[in-house]
């Protein structure tokens, strides 16, 4: 699981563009994302997917997770130049490292009661958990590495999906060293 | 994980000891500790223009020994204090209002940033409960400024404002300076300030480096000993540093050849027999020569700017290089060095120096002086005046004892190749952003800066009339700048550029309409001079020179179709050079601008 970062995804877009890990420790101040955003927007760099919260033992900082594509020695210099911003206290690239990811995703499905069999035969294999069980719907909760959610959520696309909610990929290092 | 990245920092936080300091015995408003702040940094003049959001600021200023310098423009002070702090290496400080006041200073921010210049822009902003309300004169200036500062703070509290202004005079001046904006709604200076003064500052991540790693610095040294075409290529980053001393030794010890960029001039005396002048697209053909043909190249505090390198997949093909430089963000961004070292050049060179020997450069210090006599910089002295023959008589006047500062174009490159800088901090000139209307203010600011120098302002017709309100700002304080207008009713560069590439269809240069300068000049109560041929140029030079009854000025009526030269056209090869005006048409060049 944890190489899995480094693989490429070939979109009809983004032409076998690696797809990039990046954790960034930062202060807890206004502006920090924004500031952070724009070093990638300059660049003309999309965000494929975003993490932000509070670090829980000191609320004084903020863990972010990104995850973009790109060419290396561009991101090398995205790097080089969120770490140079004051609010930044230090930003990695975990690609190729050993890291264990995981992300959640929420589903929810339109389905008659005569359909919820398979469906829930489905979550049972993937561990995902109904978390709502309505009259016609259904919210299933998935945690997992990514292509684990890419592969159970393209399973539930023959069913009628009517929302889909991905928390996008958190990582952290094995073993003692730094995220 | 990746480690983090190895260096010794100087001291992230300044040394000395963190006493609370009571502010005052009696509660003081937001704004009277800003002003207490802003004394305790040791500054001495604020350059600004008031307005609604920024008057408690504007109010506490009248108690303060700080002077205040009215401008007539926003821009004007931003690049005064520029100008301030490039001439003493002091931050500058710039206070203006909320709105069109705080979004007039963003040229002056970019300029700042790109030549890393130390500044602290003070912006009033509406009062809090009404940000994001559309309030009268509110602009999102945070939002606004975000690329083009170091850093900058939204002040929400009156109790942070003695630790954002000390943490912003730090970010400003350490490590790879540049300008800080701390924007203050007006309820927040208005309202108690009882926090103390601070002395520390806690900026987890803001790591400075300071000394180089010695194991980097024995492998630059192995590079170095194999060299036999050595190059020292010295940008602003030695001027800041105060690098020149230690480069000069480093010069004559290995008997190496020193080029410098628009922005290294004086780091090291230009005069000096090792040094080849500037190189780049409008270098000396020898500098040029110099880095074509060097097999190590080492980039002291300069940034391998486009300027710089033209084609960079022809640049110093083959040599060996060695960057120094204190922001590791430079390495790797336009070249791949051998050797990067993340380091205050004048402590990374004075701790090289004694892990070097004289190097075997008898034949290529040979070869640069064949060069030198063979494509010397040169111009017609017959034909009407022309801005090279002003400028380097003033060279010849006195004009290295002097701070110049220049604008953007045609004479600025002249400027550059004729006047020698033999000083550090005597050469002030907008390279990164290429600012047009930075020279005049600059050379304000210089000279409030540098009251016993001699300060010339050497700019076009153009540049000039972008910020030549501040003519006002010296009148009224009799400062002895001296302008030098380059005066060849065009947009002169971009006029060159539509000559050579562009079947010389000329399209928005033609400055039809300027006014006469003389007479302008009198109408503020400043002297003026008209030159308009040779033979009058040193009398008038000399009368500048020694003129001390306030501002004077220069119109040189220089002829108008001329062309700077040597010249690399954006994006070719540094071989590619053109010497003099080519006799075919050219390629549109295909770099940057």
């Amino acid at each position: 699981m944890s190489a899995a970062a480094a693989a490429t995804v070939a979109t009809p877009d983004s032409p076998a563009a690696p797809l990039h890990t990046i954790s960034i420790l930062v202060r807890n101040k206004p502006g920090v994302l924004v500031r952070i955003a724009l070093v990638f927007a300059r660049r003309g760099y999309n965000i494929e997917s975003l993490v932000v919260s509070t670090d829980v033992a000191n609320g004084d900082f903020s863990r972010m997770t990104i995850t973009c594509s790109g060419q290396p020695e561009t991101l090398e210099q995205i790097i080089k130049q969120v770490t140079k911003l004051i609010d930044v206290v230090h930003a990695f690239d975990h690609t190729g490292q050993a890291v264990y990811e995981t992300e959640v995703g929420l589903v929810k499905l339109k389905c008659a009661i005569t359909e919820r069999t398979e469906i829930l035969q489905i979550a049972e294999l993937y561990s995902a958990k109904v978390v709502d069980y309505g009259v016609d719907s259904l919210i299933v909760r998935i945690v997992g590495a990514k292509e684990k959610l890419d592969v159970f959520l393209d399973l539930l696309r023959t069913y009628q999906i009517v929302e889909l909610v991905r928390s996008g990929k958190i990582i952290m290092t094995r073993g003692l060293a730094t995220t | 994980m990746a480690s983090s990245p190895a260096s010794r920092p100087l001291a992230a936080v300044p040394p000395s000891p963190a006493k609370p300091v009571p502010v005052a015995a009696k509660a003081q408003t937001g704004a009277e500790a800003l002003i207490r702040c802003l004394e305790r940094e040791g500054v001495e003049y604020v350059f600004g223009l008031s307005g609604g959001a920024a008057m408690p600021i504007f109010d506490a200023l009248v108690d303060s020994k700080i002077k205040l310098i009215l401008v007539r423009h926003e821009q004007g002070a931003t690049h005064m204090a520029d100008g301030y702090a490039r001439s003493t290496g002091k931050p500058g400080v710039v206070l203006v209002t909320s709105g069109p006041g705080a979004t007039n200073t963003v040229t002056g921010l970019l300029t700042a940033l790109m030549d890393s210049c130390p500044m602290i822009v003070l912006t009033g902003q509406t009062i809090s409960p009404m940000l994001g309300k559309d309030a009268f004169q509110e602009a999102d200036v945070t939002g606004i400024t975000y690329p083009v500062v170091k850093h900058s703070y939204l002040v929400k509290n009156p109790n942070d404002i003695p630790r954002v202004t000390r943490e912003a005079f730090h970010l400003a001046t350490s490590g790879r300076p540049g300008p800080v904006l701390i924007d203050l709604p007006k309820d927040v200076t208005s309202a108690p300030c009882t926090a103390p003064f601070v002395d520390e500052v806690d900026l987890p991540g803001y790591i400075v480096p300071g000394r180089a790693e010695p194991d980097l610095l024995k492998k630059a040294a192995a590079l170095i000993a194999k060299s036999h075409k050595p190059v020292l290529y010295v940008g602003h980053g030695a001027v800041i540093s105060g690098a020149g001393p230690a480069i000069m030794k480093l010069a004559e010890k290995l008997q190496a050849p020193i080029v410098n960029t628009l922005l290294g001039k004086g780091a090291c005396a230009e005069d000096h027999a090792l040094h080849q002048g500037m190189l780049g697209m409008h270098g000396t053909a020898y500098a040029n020569k110099t880095v074509t043909n060097c097999d190590m190249i080492m980039a002291i505090g300069a940034r391998w700017d486009d300027r710089i390198t033209g084609k960079l997949s022809e640049f110093c093909l083959g040599a060996t290089k060695i960057h120094i430089d204190i922001d590791r963000a430079e390495f790797n961004k336009i070249v791949r060095p051998d050797v990067s070292i993340a380091a205050d050049a004048k402590l990374a060179i004075e701790e090289l120096l004694p892990l070097v020997d004289k190097l075997d450069t008898g034949d290529w210090l040979k070869q640069i002086a064949d060069w030198r006599k063979q494509f010397p910089l040169k111009y017609q002295k017959r034909g009407g005046l022309r801005a090279q023959h002003v400028l380097d008589r003033l060279d010849d006047l006195g004009g290295r004892d002097c701070i110049l500062t220049t604008d953007v174009g045609q004479h600025q490159m002249w400027a550059a190749q004729f006047c020698l800088t033999t000083k550090n901090r005597h050469w002030l000139s907008s390279g990164g952003a290429g600012t047009m209307g930075y020279g005049f203010p600059a050379a304000i600011g210089a000279q409030f800066a540098n009251p016993g120098k001699k300060v010339w302002c050497i700019v076009g017709d153009g540049g000039f009339q972008m910020t030549l309100c501040e003519l006002a700002t010296a009148a009224l304080h009799k400062l002895p700048v001296k302008i030098l207008i380059i005066n060849n009713a065009y947009l002169g560069m971009v006029r060159q550029w539509q000559e050579l590439f562009f079947d010389n269809r000329l399209s928005g240069v033609d400055l039809e309409g300027n006014p006469d300068f003389v007479k302008l000049a009198g109408a503020y109560g400043i002297k003026g001079w008209r030159i308009k041929r040779p033979a009058e140029v040193d009398r008038v030079l000399k009368a500048a020179m020694e003129w001390n009854e306030g501002p004077c000025l220069i119109d040189a009526e220089v002829i108008k179709e001329d062309n700077v030269f040597p010249m690399i056209p954006a994006g070719a090869a540094l071989r590619d050079m053109i010497i003099e005006r080519p006799k075919q048409k050219m390629a549109k060049p295909e770099g940057s601008t």
